[in-house]
């Protein structure tokens, strides 16, 4: 028993907080919000550079081969510098998914996955749960669904219509498209039916524990920013954060931060070794994480006072990524059903002692 | 990161619960607040001790096992999985305990941790003042040096488990010039000594569970001096610390609560006139328990690889004291119109012990510190935000 992360996976998580830092600040996501794409392919670059798109491909295919446990604590940063760039979902749905097809696609994993690793493509996934496809406009290959079939097309292949979302960095797309034979990589004459359906369930999963790791960063941020802001702005002759009231609004999310972290490093080691209690774990970490950042977004709002419902004001940024996620992969009632399906089952090993059982 | 037990960590576990199969009573024992229950609860303790089971993260020379803090989780889980009964001396194990090893000369580490660990020295806290309370350095009990010995005036309240206690400890005025943090000293005192008066205050439910102390020319050796004159302030909070942190509330507590919770609302959820929100209420409960749990495992573990508590414990205190107060309401609202009643009560049923839980709950926010001043430290130490 440690539940505690490597010195390795520590380290890589500061060089890239560090990078993300620098690279991905307010500026920087205004100025590609008046970009025709809302993406940087410099950008991606460099994040490739830094071998993030190549972490979970397997190291057959020219990647890392490392898992979501070792990309956790980097797609927290990503949340918490609001990256646009779909990074955490490429590294921990997209990339999962496709290593995960049958061996009757080899040939199509090998161009791919390869192709992901070094940045040269672009994948985007239409969960079926999700109805938009994000970032598929600038995807060279769109992984879509049809019923519990996974399908593959290329960007010729469909076409978009752009639907805006509260959040100017969220590329959200309805995809028109046809699915043949020559689309699909599951389901009837490569693998059977159900193997769709599980391949959609993981990516569930995978999403919803990507979303729940964004959402923890972005509650943190939206922290920072606001304890920050309660220095600088004064009222009776003091900061404002010297007051009790505007102390404990912080106070408050602090404490759901604490005990959301937890519950998500948790989440992430039950899928990336596929344990059985993924579900519910993953569900568990979803929901705190969001509640967490939802929290986070109303106190900082509440304790930037008007300027907090500005646009010049920077907190806006994240507030509007943390409620864009908040129904991606899963609502907030699908997941506490979940949890409530759990424990209300008649064989459910509650209590003392069953947490890692 | 790797979140299963090992082979002896499973060897301990079985070996904890093997043993409290054949110890724990099968009757439970009566409240430690009643003189009868404080009797049948130090034999317990007693009893544990004599199992070595008493405090199984102390060295094996004080009765201990020397266990690491996961051995420790894994004892409580097994503990409160039991129905064991509650812990009587828990201000002296999980609070003086720790302190005393990290502030106590050695012939004091063998004076008193021995008796504490047996449960024939019951300690009681003797922190709140009248005048001090979340505002604890405002404290005005005095300790004068007069050779030898200090001699205590003052008064303490609040403090739990006094009227059956055998000692207590606080901190103490010893430089009469000082004010605030400084010139406070923290002593140890038995409540048998000439010129300690105790008097009880009933609780909620009736029972005297803490007392007034009053100091009328205590003398008291300079032995009971814990980490020097005038370092008082330093000593207190690295109690407190513990107090707020791992310690004092272990998470399987919690979780056989919730465990409780979920049993009665599947029992009752069918009945017509239940509140719709209780469903999410419970769902609520089980999952904050297992966060508490995940996230003192996660503490646990830094711990043992050599790391330190920092400020990011005081959020415990606050999490697990409104964890139990929501959960206790929701096993309220559940009961229904039974749930006023004392389980003695002829149309009770079968309300169990809720209602004695849901009472204590109502305490959790306030003791070992408010929530209020919990969340002031988060935001001044963890947040960095200005002090006011």
């Amino acid at each position: 028993m440690n539940f505690t992360f490597t010195e390795d996976q520590l380290m890589f998580h500061d060089s890239v907080k560090s990078f993300l830092t620098n690279e991905v600040t307010p500026e920087k996501i205004r100025e590609l919000w008046e970009s025709d794409t809302g993406r940087s392919s410099e950008l991606w670059t460099q994040l490739a550079e830094l071998g993030l798109t190549a972490m979970t491909v397997p190291e057959a295919f020219g990647g890392l081969g490392m898992n979501e446990l070792d990309f956790v604590l980097l797609a927290e940063e990503c949340g918490y510098t609001a990256l646009p760039e779909a990074l955490v979902e490429t590294v921990m749905v997209a990339v999962p998914l496709i290593s995960s097809l049958g061996d009757e696609q080899a040939e199509f994993k090998e161009t791919w996955l390869s192709r992901i690793a070094t940045g040269e493509a672009r994948v985007a996934v239409g969960h079926p749960d999700n109805p938009l496809v994000p970032d598929a406009h600038v995807a060279d290959l769109l992984i879509l669904a049809n019923g519990d079939e996974v399908h593959a097309l290329s960007q010729a292949q469909v076409q978009l219509t752009e639907n805006p979302s509260v959040d100017p960095s969220r590329k959200l797309f309805a995809v028109e498209w046809t699915p043949s034979t020559e689309t699909l990589i599951s389901g009837a004459g490569i693998a059977d039916g159900t193997a769709g359906k599980q391949l959609w369930q993981d990516a569930l999963d995978r999403g919803a524990l990507a979303v729940a790791a964004q959402q923890l960063g972005l509650a943190r941020k939206m922290v920072d920013l606001s304890v920050d802001y309660t220095f600088e702005r004064k009222q009776f002759g003091k900061p404002i954060g010297s007051f009790q009231a505007v102390k404990h609004l912080m106070s408050n999310v602090a404490v759901q931060i604490e005990f959301a972290k937890s519950p998500l490093y948790k989440a992430a080691y039950s899928v990336a070794y596929g344990l059985n209690s993924r579900a519910k774990d993953v569900s568990h970490a979803r929901l705190v994480t969001t509640d967490a950042a939802m929290l986070g977004a109303k106190n900082g709002i509440q304790s930037h006072g008007a300027m907090g419902y500005t646009w010049e004001v920077d907190l806006q940024i994240f507030m509007k990524r943390a409620w864009s996620l908040a129904s991606s992969y899963g609502t907030q009632g699908f997941h506490k059903q979940r949890i409530k399906q759990f424990i209300l089952a008649d064989e459910a090993q509650l209590g003392a002692g069953s947490t890692f059982a | 990161m790797d979140l299963s037990y090992t082979d002896s960590q499973n060897a301990f576990r079985h070996e904890v619960r093997n043993w409290l199969a054949q110890n724990v009573p099968a009757q439970p024992l009566q409240s430690f607040d009643t003189e009868e229950g404080f009797r049948q609860h130090r034999e317990w303790e007693a009893q544990l001790n004599d199992g070595r089971w008493g405090m199984v993260t102390w060295p094996e020379a004080l009765g201990g096992r020397g266990c690491d803090l996961i051995e420790w989780l894994i004892f409580e889980e097994e503990y409160y999985r039991s129905g064991a009964p509650a812990r009587v001396n828990q201000n002296g194990i999980f609070l003086l305990g720790p302190t005393l090893m990290e502030f106590g000369t050695e012939e004091q580490k063998a004076r008193f941790l021995p008796k504490m660990a047996t449960g024939e020295e019951v300690w009681a806290q003797g922190w709140s003042e009248p005048g001090a309370g979340s505002d604890m350095a405002a404290i005005r009990s005095k300790a004068e040096r007069v050779g030898d010995h200090y001699v205590i005036n003052g008064q303490k309240t609040w403090s739990t488990r006094a009227v059956w206690a055998d000692w207590t400890f606080g901190i103490f005025r010893t430089d009469p010039e000082s004010s605030r943090h400084k010139g406070l000293t923290f002593i140890l005192v038995p409540l048998d000594a000439e010129g300690v008066t105790v008097r009880p205050i009933p609780q909620l439910d009736g029972l005297p569970g803490f007392a007034e102390i009053f100091f009328d020319n205590v003398k008291v050796p300079v032995e009971n001096v814990l980490g020097g004159e005038g370092m008082g302030w330093h000593v207190a909070m690295s109690t407190a610390g513990f107090e707020r942190g791992l310690m004092l509330r272990s998470p399987a507590r919690f979780q056989e609560t919730a465990r409780r919770l979920v049993e009665l609302y599947k029992a009752n959820r069918d009945v017509a006139d239940i509140d719709p929100a209780v469903g999410d209420a419970v769902m609520k409960a089980w999952m904050d328990a297992e966060a508490y749990t995940l996230n003192t495992y996660m503490t646990a573990s830094r711990l043992v690889q050599g790391g330190k508590i920092g400020p990011e414990s005081s959020t415990n205190k606050i999490f697990w004291s409104e964890l139990d107060q929501k959960m206790h309401e929701t096993a309220m609202s559940i009961l229904g119109a039974r749930a006023e009643l004392w389980p003695h009560a002829p149309a009770a049923g079968e309300v169990g012990k809720w209602l004695d839980g849901f009472l204590f709950s109502q305490a959790g926010p306030i003791y070992a510190g408010t929530n209020e001043i919990q969340r002031n430290i988060i935001a001044e130490r963890m947040l960095g935000m200005p002090r006011a």
